[in-house]
């Protein structure tokens, strides 16, 4: 690397972007998908039936419902976390952990009856959230890697930046008329460059969603390791309170959700219960945030086996609190009305773009001249590209068509659909990879992508076949069809540019008189 | 970088890889104990501006060590970092990081 700064950087931004991009390309999209997280889940349980508004006496019965089951069915757990009816998702949700390194159990009522609630089990699209930052892993090898690469993303952006000559004239630069290569790197820039801010704010924050799991040093040096103390001090959390080690019983918790509505006058989202059998229980009501950039969650602690307050957090967070919460707040961008979600979802886009045309941007600039064989690390990266890059959209199609298509009472429904959208994303990459033998790289792009676009036409022709009885708002329901549909004429199309690419005839002329003409340009 | 890669090259490359990531969490690490002891404000807030800017300082000293212009030169100046950092640290709170030397 005795080369100068931008050229040191230039090679930092292509390897370091290759080694992460596949992770981070996952990350992207389920990551964008996530901004439509309460739609897909309302989407894959088309039998519930949105309600009109949700009173404080319907909240409270809801809450001792809810208590009423974990008592019966989780007497041991540590945590009860309890999830209250709204109108958009008229469900008590529950989940309760018994032992440590368990997976939680998971439960959903009827707010009225408190009887498990009649549809269809699914993970919705909890599944894409939790794979944005869990990958499907373990959760802190998951976390671990995703934040890696997430470093990695910020090293590959800032290189970037310095790599770039006339960032200004970027923004307006698209030469499909000259060599693929041409084509492709524009086709990067455009993407980097347009949605730069959103690229650079969406990873920074996305790391310090995590920050004290990644850099807990200062905790560490400052709080002797005590991430409760930390949290509590800075405001974030009510302070916990210790289990006595006697029994004591839960005071009702009817009365104290009716207390908690009448201090604080956002809508309640969730009850919070640690050592529910223990003399020192203590209940937390946790309200959504109110309007603002930040994501700080209004909280009333109650002394559980009196029902007394405890602890009420309601704003006043000092300015470095407050800018760790804005920040991840600007992450998950709870608080964008629907014309700004867009926005963020299609910046959401353009990342998955930027990501994705810099990997193949890589095979393109080594495509191996005509008659050479291709190496083994072109081949690999072109097989992950392929994986990736159609894989995952192709797994994702998948999982909305299993939704549809497994019997609602099928045992370990849940999981299957996950299956299929593991099982579908394997086969495809490796499809991918066994056109390499008989294949033309852009032969198999453009199957592959043809394939996607049909997985989502069919996940539309099944709901519209097996589900529109289910539909409380047909308009909602075709809407969301019509984005799915939207999805796959984009794929479609991309599949059918791939295909139909030809270099202009001077480039062509030029390759032809140089070396023959590259593999991708002739097929 | 493209065509043959020697081993020499390739040892190079590994040794920046190494360099960068041991060596931006170290000072990136470092830089966070030392604010979080030393800002001027309430504990929790100086502990939380300083996680918050880690990162930033963890990216800087990556882009520092792969810009220097030999893996020697991109060496000494991380270790001149840590070091300085860690004197710092010793006089703020009169011990080293970590137990070191302590």
């Amino acid at each position: 690397m005795k080369q100068g700064f931008r050229q040191s950087m230039a090679w930092l931004h292509t390897w370091s972007g290759l080694v992460v991009g596949w992770v981070l390309f996952a990350v992207f999209v389920t990551g964008t998908a996530t901004y439509y997280r309460a739609e897909i889940s309302r989407w894959m349980q088309p039998e519930l039936h949105r309600q009109a508004a949700i009173g404080p006496e319907a909240l409270a019965h809801a809450a001792d419902l809810a208590v009423a089951h974990l008592e019966a069915h989780a007497g041991e757990a540590r945590s009860w976390f309890i999830g209250l009816p709204t109108p958009e998702r008229p469900l008590v949700e529950l989940f309760w952990r018994t032992r440590p390194g368990t997976a939680p159990d998971h439960v959903l009522l009827d707010p009225r009856t408190g009887a498990p609630a009649a549809m269809r089990a699914t993970k919705g699209g909890d599944l894409l959230y939790r794979f944005h930052f869990e990958l499907h892993l373990p959760p802190l090898w998951g976390r671990w890697i995703v934040g890696i690469c997430a470093m990695v993303m910020l090293v590959a952006l800032v290189s970037g930046i310095v790599t770039h000559r006339r960032i200004f004239s970027d923004f307006f630069t698209l030469r499909r008329d000259k060599a693929a290569q041409r084509g492709w790197l524009d086709a990067h820039n455009v993407s980097g460059v347009l949605a730069l801010p959103f690229h650079l704010m969406i990873t920074y924050t996305g790391v310090v969603t995590l920050a004290i799991m990644y850099m807990p040093w200062g905790v560490t040096a400052a709080y002797k390791g005590d991430q409760f103390a930390y949290f509590a001090e800075t405001g974030q959390i009510t302070k916990a309170r210790p289990a006595a080690g006697q029994p004591g019983t839960l005071a009702p918790v009817g009365p104290m959700v009716a207390r908690a509505l009448a201090t604080i006058p956002e809508p309640l989202e969730r009850l919070v219960v640690s050592n529910p059998r223990d003399a020192n229980s203590t209940v937390v009501a946790v309200f959504e945030e109110p309007h603002g950039l930040s994501h700080e969650h209004p909280q009333v602690a109650f002394a559980g086996t009196s029902g007394t307050i405890v602890e009420v957090l309601s704003g006043g967070l000092r300015p470095a609190a407050k800018t760790f919460t804005t920040m991840v707040g600007l992450h998950e961008a709870h608080f964008a009305g629907p014309a700004l979600r867009v926005l963020f979802f299609l910046c959401g886009l353009m990342g998955c773009a930027m990501v994705g045309s810099g990997l193949v941007l890589w095979t393109v600039a080594r495509l191996p001249k005509a008659g050479t064989a291709t190496g083994f690390g072109w081949r690999l990266v072109h097989t992950l590209n392929i994986g990736t890059i159609a894989g995952l959209p192709g797994g994702i199609a998948a999982y909305l068509i299993a939704n549809r298509l497994l019997p609602a009472d099928l045992a370990g429904r849940s999981e299957r659909e996950v299956q299929a959208f593991f099982g579908v994303w394997i086969l495809v990459a490796a499809a991918g990879a066994a056109a390499n033998a008989w294949l033309a790289p852009r032969q198999a792009w453009r199957g592959a992508l043809a394939a996607v676009a049909g997985l989502f036409a069919a996940a539309v022709l099944a709901d519209l076949v097996l589900a529109r009885a289910l539909w409380d708002d047909p308009a909602w329901f075709l809407g969301f069809d019509a984005v799915l549909l939207a999805v796959a004429a984009g794929f479609a199309l991309i599949s059918r540019k791939v295909d139909r690419f030809r270099a202009p005839g001077r480039a062509r002329r030029e390759a032809a008189a140089a070396v023959g003409t590259p593999r991708m340009e002739r097929a | 970088m493209s065509g043959s890669l020697t081993l020499a090259k390739r040892a190079a490359v590994a040794g920046r890889v190494v360099l960068a990531v041991g060596g931006g969490y170290g000072i990136a690490a470092l830089a966070t104990i030392l604010l979080s002891l030393t800002l001027p404000l309430p504990r929790a807030e100086a502990v939380t501006a300083a996680t918050l800017a880690s990162f930033a300082v963890m990216v800087g000293v990556v882009v520092v060590a792969f810009a220097a212009r030999s893996l020697g030169r991109a060496a000494a100046i991380l270790g001149g970092l840590a070091l300085a950092l860690a004197l710092a640290l010793r006089l703020a709170t009169g011990s080293f990081p970590f137990g070191f030397g302590s």
